[in-house]
């Protein structure tokens, strides 16, 4: 008998207006996986991300977190935005520690959080940097770092590393599945490249280009650890990669139907 | 700033721009001091062109001389600390009153739809022509005045906080919303400081505004303050005084809004080092 899943989707919709945004759509996470939502811009899975953050609400059917019903954005479904969206009057020390302060935790303890928080994402010693005197990568390494300090069940990525250069996005995709190994969070990672999706992920899910619903699932069998990035070079991540990408170019699921099968179930 | 130009070798480039800076300060050097010789010239030789006459306007060195005979005497000082202090009076009022009216506004479409109405119908209205109604409505002459000054900030800063507050990145918003912050907090530790940029380029405008309007309603209710002191000039006869009364008016509106503006650049660290980059 499975445990209890962290976030189960039942038939969720979303309208806007007269626009169908998500369709009936139905997922199950487990603690500690990574998916992806992959899609072309327009396809929901922003949508879907502010769904499981709690900032809107499913027009019909559930999402349930730990069993309840989201209703509200909170600490434990805490969201990374594009280019970090950081408080540029905070130092990067003050980013992280914000979740903290909004608790009222003591100023001794969040030092000892956000130091060690400023060492998990590689910025040991910036601490007292602002935003303005950061480069991209750096700024994008504090939002995950204000994230992980709320000490989140889920962290919700949306296009995260979208607005940094190709060297500088590789890297922060190593190091974001080294502090995923480090904490242990599940992760939801909204995404429009397939290369991203499949090397972070261990599930990717295909949102279809109109109409809002899931093209296809994809379990991603790479072995762990894979933040040395050599796995991008893997035959079977190379393999994925193009059936994927043939996915979403017919936009039919008919090669992975096996597959969709089993993200539905 | 120069152009920067094509060099047609490396040598010597921080003389070249030097050297062209010396002589561009020179210049306008120059320009100001053509202009003080043709004031000179005019009112000396009492020039008349039919639609404006020198002939009443003091001289530049007699203005000069006012203007010591001033500093030297004790008046100065009363005069410019009744001026101050209405304007801070009335100036600091509307500072408070604009950012937090401009505060629920932006943020509250209920505040919006009870507040914006009636003060959408005074917004029009320049302060100046408040001064008849202000004289009848307030027991003193001083409480007129300042809230003539507040009436003239008020505006200013109320707008452009409304500005900066409908501007946040809305992102910002709901990071702190998604990181556990309450109402109070996203308003204080988010809005705030991220409309803070516009706001102190309100509580700027708003201070230009709050000293024009002061001298105005010194001119017609006052007792001391730079304002009275350039009217009672005109009426005395002391012409050369009133263009020291303009002249101070000129240095203590500046001076104000630069302190504002310096201030602003400090506690808005981020803002000023984005338009340095521009």
């Amino acid at each position: 008998m499975a445990p209890a899943p962290l976030l189960e989707a039942v038939d969720v919709s979303f309208t806007y207006g007269a626009s169908t945004v998500l369709d009936r759509v139905s997922f199950t996470l487990g603690s500690s996986e990574v998916v992806s939502l992959l899609g072309p811009s327009g396809c929901g899975k922003t949508t879907l991300l502010n769904l499981i953050a709690g900032f809107r609400q499913p027009s019909s059917g559930r999402l349930l977190f730990d069993g309840a019903p989201i209703t509200a954005p909170g600490p434990e479904r805490a969201v990374v935005f594009q280019s970090g969206a950081l408080f540029d009057w905070l130092t990067a020390r003050q980013n992280i520690e914000f979740s903290l302060s909004c608790r009222g935790v003591a100023k001794a303890e969040r030092r000892d959080v956000s130091e060690h928080v400023l060492e998990l994402v590689g910025l040991k010693g910036a601490g007292g940097l602002y935003p303005y005197e950061m480069s991209g990568g750096m700024r994008q390494r504090v939002g995950v770092g204000r994230v992980i300090a709320a000490r989140p069940r889920i962290m919700l990525m949306d296009e995260p590393f979208a607005a940094v250069d190709v060297q500088t996005r590789e890297a922060l995709q190593e190091e974001l599945l080294r502090i995923h190994a480090a904490t242990r969070c599940t992760i939801v990672f909204v995404t429009h490249s397939i290369e991203e999706a499949v090397f972070l992920s261990n599930r990717v899910f295909v949102l279809a280009k109109r109409g809002g619903t899931f093209d296809a699932a994809f379990d991603v069998a790479l072995p762990a650890p894979r933040w040395d990035g050599l796995n991008r070079l893997d035959p079977e991540f190379l393999r994925l990669r193009e059936r994927i990408y043939l996915t979403m170019k017919a936009g039919s699921p008919a090669a992975t139907t096996g597959a969709r099968a089993h993200a539905l179930t | 700033m120069a152009r920067p130009r094509p060099l047609p070798s490396g040598r010597s480039v921080p003389d070249t721009a030097r050297f062209a800076g010396v002589g561009r300060w020179l210049l306008r050097a120059a320009s100001l001091g053509v202009c003080l010789l043709a004031w000179q010239a005019a009112a000396q030789l009492r020039l008349d062109l039919g639609i404006v006459t020198f002939r009443n306007v003091p001289p530049p060195v007699e203005v000069a001389q006012a203007g010591i005979e001033l500093l030297q005497s004790s008046k100065l000082f009363d005069h410019v600390t009744s001026s101050l202090s209405r304007v801070f009076a009335g100036y600091g009022l509307a500072a408070l009153a604009g950012v937090m009216l401009g505060l629920a506004v932006g943020r509250s479409r209920l505040a919006g739809d009870v507040l914006m109405p009636p003060l959408e119908i005074l917004r029009p209205i320049p302060a100046v022509a408040w001064i008849p109604l202000a004289v009848l409505m307030f027991p003193s002459s001083e409480l007129s005045m300042i809230f003539i000054t507040f009436t003239g900030a008020l505006f200013p800063i109320l707008l452009s906080t409304i500005h900066g507050v409908e501007n946040v990145d809305p992102r910002l918003v709901a990071s702190a919303r998604s990181l556990g912050a309450g109402w109070g907090a996203i308003l204080r530790e988010v809005v705030l400081p991220a409309a803070a940029p516009s706001i102190v380029t309100g509580l700027a405008i708003g201070m230009g505004t709050s000293w024009f309007c002061l001298v105005t309603a010194e001119m017609i209710s006052g007792q001391y303050g730079i304002g009275y002191y350039t009217w009672e000039s005109y009426t005395l006869q002391n012409y050369p005084d009133i263009v020291v009364g303009m002249v101070l008016i000129g240095l203590m509106g500046m001076g104000s809004s630069a302190l504002l503006r310096r201030a602003g650049a400090r506690l808005t660290p981020w803002h000023s080092t984005d338009e340095a980059r521009r």
